[in-house]
């Protein structure tokens, strides 16, 4: 399951084979919690994606069916978004990759002699959560609008013709995905690379390695699940995000993702069957490439 | 052969153990059936979330206004006047007059937004948290048709006789039996005068090459697609259908994938204004009045040579609310053409009270003679409303609407 990638790499102790009914008692207010808030909505959603129109109902009317063409339309209608969506959140995890692991390296490895450096580019990294999301993407929408500094610059430099624009674009968009996951990045990074152990990289050095061979043989491997835990944080949600590329922030009608397509069927269509059918899609696709990917690069392999 | 019981200890132990082995399945399957039936709880409830439900003729609750002097008010952003302090100065006269406390939220961002939210309750006639609400002519047409909303007892709101004609008989409420104007606008075309010194006369001249990347439109499809179907000699308030509809569209599709249109948003559209993102907008009237304000004065506002579309912000009271008649009484004082001409001067936008243009040259003369504000019979010659679609054009349009919107 996807869910190991994050647990930690000691031994598992075996369980003690005693049944505890102490135990089963205090998971029960967890199961009630999963089952209340998501067991019955996801049920919900399956049953919504297969209502059909009322007949001469009035907008936003659908009845109990099962009418799986709701799945097939959806997907005619808006697989390019589907495939948008995945692709703009890959390019965005890996820019938010490339970008956090020189910091999480800094913070947790070369700072590591400096508590209070370290402590204070931790702080750094979080302060950002102390604004609302919302506002920081707005905040780069007028940062980056047609008379602001950067698109000035970069048609003073010509690398944006004259009539160009960045916001409304996919780069905006990706930009806004990569900046506002690099936090869920930086951190699973930092908390591996914290505890890398420096003699392997000596050792390493003695063996005659140079520098590149030991990040790629021993660091990486080692930060390992960090890697994945923070590729997972980021990819998923931004696969489903749907503020950086509405319309409203740094989209455009050129840039909508598969959540803008659920927002517009839910809210402006009341078009709930369509909206569940894109919901239920976009959870089992996140699921089958998370299962590939936690197979593929799982950590049982690499300890 | 007849059978005999065994008598064999072993076989007897035998025959023990597999009927506990067999009561452990049973206990395992009614385990998994006490899963089965949690699942089906589950399933139930999400049916009873879900379903429509028959349809069946709502009554309206309680009216307790009598004894409950309180009004919870939901309507859309800077709709109220508001001083520095971030209080209302016409409600907090309203209060003391009537000794009614009002709850007034600025809950209203968007009409389909906040349909979606409350639509459910609407349906069963129960509460929505709001006794009182402001929303667009054509979604209270919605509600009208759907019997959602108690009718007002115009004994109750005197004031009804300042009503203008030009509000008095909208196609889905003749009368004004069940909804009552707040405030109402026109959707235009409007401009950077520095970026677009020569200025804007028709919606074809946002279609400029000029203007290439800077137009902005409204996400509201009955805007959008109202003034450029105006702008191809549609006449949006009478007989009109689907050709006409996907004249426009045409017309829309070829600006947004050619890149004229650069966006096209609901409130957000003052943003790029400001930015300059845009240079030139369909708009609200009302909105630029008040960018100019605290902007600076760069912007124009103009209604396009071919018309633009008239539209009302419209109070109803929903079939679960328990304040109807302290519903009415607030009505009943916005209507006092001296308050409207107070409430006017600041949102700005145009209303449908009459005397308040007499009240208001009181207030400020130069206000008074805005057509914006105080629109005179020429201007309102102008303007139209989007004739009420059935609920299957409203569907098919809307859309087509959004698929340009999402780019599908």
């Amino acid at each position: 399951m996807a869910f190991t990638a994050f647990a930690s790499q000691a031994t598992v102790e075996q369980a003690p084979r005693k049944r505890s009914w102490i135990a089963l008692v205090l998971l029960l207010p967890g199961i009630a919690y999963l089952v209340l808030f998501f067991l019955a909505p996801l049920i919900s959603l399956i049953i919504t994606s297969f209502q059909q129109p009322v007949l001469d109902g009035d907008i936003g009317e659908y009845t109990a069916g099962f009418q799986w063409q709701n799945y097939t339309d959806a997907l005619g209608e808006y697989w390019p978004l589907v495939l948008r969506s995945f692709g703009f959140a890959l390019i965005a995890t890996v820019l938010a990759l490339a970008v956090s692991y020189p910091i999480a390296y800094f913070i947790g490895v070369k700072a590591r002699r400096f508590p209070l450096l370290q402590s204070l580019m931790l702080t750094l990294v979080i302060a950002p959560f102390f604004i609302s999301f919302l506002l920081r993407t707005l905040a780069w929408k007028q940062i980056m609008s047609d008379e602001g500094p950067i698109v000035q610059f970069l048609k003073t430099i010509a690398i944006l013709p004259s009539d160009g624009h960045l916001t409304g674009t996919a780069f905006s968009v990706i930009f806004g995905l990569t900046y506002n996951f690099i936090p869920f990045m930086t951190l699973p990074l930092y908390a591996t690379l914290e505890r890398l152990d420096t003699r392997y990289l000596e050792a390493g050095a003695d063996l005659y390695a140079s520098p590149f061979t030991v990040f790629r043989k021993v660091t990486v491997p080692l930060s390992m699940p960090g890697i994945i835990s923070g590729t997972l944080l980021t990819f998923i949600p931004a696969a489903g995000d749907y503020i950086n590329a509405s319309r409203d922030f740094l989209g455009s009608s050129s840039t909508a993702m598969v959540g803008n397509a659920i927002e517009a069927n839910f809210l402006v269509l009341q078009n709930y069957p369509i909206a569940a059918a894109l919901s239920i899609v976009l959870m089992a696709v996140i699921l089958i490439i998370v299962g590939l990917y936690v197979r593929r690069a799982g950590t049982e392999d690499l300890v | 052969m007849a059978l005999k019981p065994p008598t064999d200890p072993m076989i007897l132990q035998a025959i023990r153990h597999s009927q506990a082995l067999q009561r452990a399945r049973a206990l395992s399957l009614s385990r998994r059936g006490f899963l089965g039936a949690a699942g089906f709880g589950a399933t139930a409830l999400a049916l009873a979330a879900c379903s429509t439900g028959d349809k069946k003729e709502l009554t309206p609750a309680k009216d307790v206004s009598a004894t409950e002097k309180t009004l919870v008010w939901d309507n859309w952003p800077a709709y109220m006047d508001e001083d520095d302090d971030g209080n209302y100065p016409t409600l907090i006269g309203f209060q003391d007059e009537s000794g009614i406390e009002v709850t007034y939220n600025v809950a209203v961002d968007d009409n389909n937004t906040y349909y979606a939210k409350v639509k459910d309750q609407l349906a069963l006639g129960q509460d929505i948290g709001a006794d009182t609400v402001c929303l667009t002519d054509w979604m209270v047409a919605r509600l009208v048709r759907n019997g959602y909303v108690q009718s007002l007892d115009h004994a109750n709101i005197p004031n009804i006789a300042n009503l203008s004609d030009s509000f008095a008989n909208p196609d889905f409420d003749k009368g004004r039996q069940l909804s009552l104007p707040w405030q109402g606008g026109f959707a235009g075309i409007c401009w950077n005068k520095e970026k677009v010194p020569n200025g804007l006369a028709s919606v074809d001249d946002l279609w400029d090459t000029a203007l290439k990347g800077r137009v902005g439109v409204l996400s509201e499809m009955r805007d959008t697609m109202g003034l450029i179907m105006l702008s191809q000699g549609t006449d949006i308030t009478g007989e009109w259908g689907d050709d006409e509809y996907a004249n426009a569209m045409d017309a829309f599709t070829e600006q947004v994938e050619n890149g004229q249109i650069r966006n096209i948003k609901g409130n957000g559209y003052l943003n790029d204004l400001q930015s300059e993102d845009t240079y030139a907008a369909i708009c609200w009237s009302g909105d630029i009045t008040s960018l100019n304000a605290t902007a600076g004065d760069k912007w124009e506002f103009a209604i396009p040579d071919a018309g633009g579309t008239l539209w009302n912000d419209t109070f109803v009271v929903p079939m679960g609310s328990a304040h109807k008649a302290n519903a009415e009484a607030v009505m009943n004082y916005y209507y006092e053409p001296e308050v409207a001409a107070e409430l006017a001067a600041w949102v700005n936008y145009v209303t449908p009270v009459n005397g308040a243009k007499e009240a208001m040259d009181a207030i400020d003369p130069e206000l008074a003679s805005n057509q914006l504000i105080f629109p005179d019979e020429s201007t309102l010659e102008t303007v139209h409303v989007f004739r009420t679609l059935t609920p299957q054009e409203e569907n098919d349009y809307q859309a087509q609407f959004q698929k340009v919107l999402l780019g599908s």
